[in-house]
């Protein structure tokens, strides 16, 4: 074999033998480091996870939903409204949408019940959201019934479960026919909840919210950008509060680093001065040292951010849940779809394992560069 | 073998504790022999086999070894001579605690990339003759003051030195354990490698193993 790779399998071996001999100490260094990398890659695993469900939810969205308000109120679409807002260049669809929500008593938890044209769901007919299906132990054909507001009990049967790309998107939503939809909620007959309009361009979308705005003066354009804007500023402001909680932890682990590097015992110092004074160069005991830097960062990482894997899209970030998911109170319960980010894990990666290797390589240069003949005099 | 001339070294030098540990040595040393540094405390016995063994350098002049000057060498050609070249027996042994027996003996090794079971098997070979195989295994610290002896011997052998440098060796020893080091001394001897010591020890000086002492006094060589 290799000579050079024989050298680094030996530096290996002594350094899983130096590891194994500050048990104590290595173990808990690591697990410091790996509740560090835990924390903060569940909190970077989460907020992404949520990001990128929420620029889902948004892709599939139209650009500008028309709300009519009554008494600075939402309200239903009264008949005619739609063919009020007549032709407005840009506007390449406009659609009336019915939408509402029900509370299901057997899982005291909110559905959204959403109309889809006949030819999707036909009457008679559901689709059901993924956790709403595996909560309600529902599969295709089974049939389910559902008591209306008025009290009423309509059956349905379930003709699919919604594909899990988003559950977020589509974890509690119910759809059904419009008319369906409107029998179950006795909606009155030409009434909408909102009107979705899409828009190709948009640069216009602005323009076209100032159109509707004039054009029916009580109605509110929500526009998708908005949105998207609002929820981003909302996840900084929770990923903001978590990282000043957390700052008090990655200082703790600074300190902790930083001790174990500049606190260089005087049993290592002597190590050092003895792998010299046998033969070692400077060279190799800094390659050693490095070697148990990159072990122990390395599989503090691992260890870290495959547990905050498992706690994130597994254990629904149990331990975050409070603070992160506080708006969307709405949603029964949902597992996020596993997303991970490369740019993310480098970042992570970055500030974690390179700061310590460098913390310990510094202060094991200082005592490695030392004339060995200090070994002579014990 | 070892040519020194006029070597001198100043430890804190230019501080207002500088200190001149040697004051201009000249001295050669034979190959194949077994050459004793003795003197009072503090005369300069270590710090000379420091420079011998290329462990520090000289303040001034200049140490040859096989012919070259190795004086002016940069450290890393200095650690490269200091590997093949020599064997370092110390005073407290200075084994790594926590490690076998083995895993000691074997470390000086490291950096030349050998193979390990090569490695294993040289070291198998020096315990036998030491009589210390059925030790091999154990944690150095569980070993007694003779035993952790002979693994800091067998640890300056694995590399095949020319010359083993031994500071104090029996210091830690009693009357029996130094004879026995003595004896293998002169194994050593009969297999052509050259040996330097230091000591007090008039069982090691005065021993027919020893073929020249060297006398020392504060910094200089005394005729003896
Ligand atoms: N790093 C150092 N800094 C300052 N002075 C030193 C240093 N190392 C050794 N000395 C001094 O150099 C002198 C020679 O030391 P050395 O260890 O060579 O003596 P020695 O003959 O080996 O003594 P001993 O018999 O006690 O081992 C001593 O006075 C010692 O205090
Ligand atoms: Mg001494």
């Amino acid at each position: 074999m290799n000579p050079w790779l024989e050298k680094q399998r030996h530096l290996i071996d002594f350094t899983l033998a130096s590891l194994g001999r500050r048990k104590t100490k290595n173990i808990g260094l690591l697990l410091a480091y790996t509740l560090l990398v835990f924390v903060l890659a569940s909190l970077t695993l989460f907020t992404h996870a949520l990001r990128s469900e929420a620029s889902f939810v948004l892709a599939g969205s139209p650009e500008v939903i028309l709300q009519r308000m009554v008494a600075g109120r939402h309200d239903l679409i009264p008949p005619n409204y739609i063919e009020k807002i007549g032709r407005i260049r840009g506007v390449q669809k406009k659609e009336g949408r019915l939408w509402g929500y029900y509370y299901d008593t057997v899982l005291n938890a909110n559905y959204t019940f959403m109309a889809r044209s006949a030819d999707e769901v036909a009457d008679g007919y559901i689709m059901v959201g993924n956790a709403l299906a595996r909560e309600r132990g529902l599969a295709a054909h089974n049939t389910i019934s559902f008591r209306s507001y008025s009290g009423k009990l309509f059956t349905f049967e379930v003709s699919a479960v919604l594909s899990p790309d988003s559950e977020l998107l589509s974890a509690d939503l119910v759809l059904l026919s419009e008319n369906d939809f409107r029998r179950f909620f006795e909606y009155p007959a030409g009434h909408f909840t909102d009107i979705a309009l899409s828009v190709a361009n948009p640069q216009e979308v602005r323009n076209i919210a100032a159109k509707l705005s004039s054009a029916l003066p009580d109605s509110r354009p929500i526009l998708r950008e908005e949105v998207l804007r609002t929820y981003q500023s909302v996840f900084d402001w929770r990923e903001g509060i978590v990282l000043t909680v957390l700052a008090g932890a990655i200082l703790a682990f600074a300190i902790l680093a930083w001790e174990k590097a500049s606190g260089l015992s005087a049993e290592e110092k002597r190590e050092i001065g003895i792998l010299k004074a046998i033969g070692w160069e400077t060279g190799d005991v800094i390659r050693m040292k490095t070697w148990e830097g990159l072990l122990i960062s390395l599989s503090a990482f691992l260890l870290g951010f495959i547990a905050a894997y498992v706690h994130v899209f597994h254990f629904d970030a149990a331990v975050f849940e409070p603070v992160l998911k506080g708006w969307s109170v709405l949603y029964p319960r949902f597992t996020l779809v596993p997303t991970v980010d490369g740019l993310q894990i480098a970042t992570l990666f970055f500030f974690t394992v390179f700061p310590y290797t460098a913390a310990v390589l510094v202060p094991i240069w200082r005592a490695a560069i030392t004339d060995p003949d200090a070994v002579m005099r014990a | 073998m070892i040519e020194l001339s006029n070597i001198k070294k100043a430890f804190n030098q230019g501080q207002p504790n500088e200190y001149w540990a040697l004051h201009g040595i000249d001295l050669a040393l034979e190959a194949g022999k077994v050459t004793a540094f003795r003197g009072p405390s503090g005369s300069g016995k270590t710090t000379l086999l420091t420079i011998v063994g290329c462990l520090s350098r000289p303040t001034s002049g200049r140490v040859r070894f096989k012919g070259e000057d190795i004086s002016g060498l940069p450290e890393r050609f200095l650690t490269d001579i200091r590997r093949q070249s020599f064997g370092f027996v110390f005073q407290q042994f200075n084994l790594i605690k926590g490690l076998s027996a083995l895993e000691n003996v074997i470390l000086p090794a490291f950096p030349t990339g050998r193979p390990r079971h090569e490695l294993v098997t040289a070291a198998e070979g020096i315990f036998d003759q030491l009589k210390l195989g059925h030790r091999s295994t154990a944690k150095v610290e569980w070993l007694s003051g003779g035993e952790q002896q002979r693994v800091a011997i067998a640890r300056a052998l694995i590399n095949d030195p020319e010359v083993i440098i031994a500071d104090e060796p029996t210091a830690n020893l009693d009357t029996a354990l130094s004879k026995e080091f003595m004896s293998i001394l002169e194994g050593f001897t009969a297999t052509g490698k050259t040996v330097l010591l230091t000591s007090h020890d008039p069982l090691v000086v005065d021993s027919t193993a020893v073929h020249r002492v060297v006398g020392m006094r504060d910094g200089r060589l005394t005729e003896d």
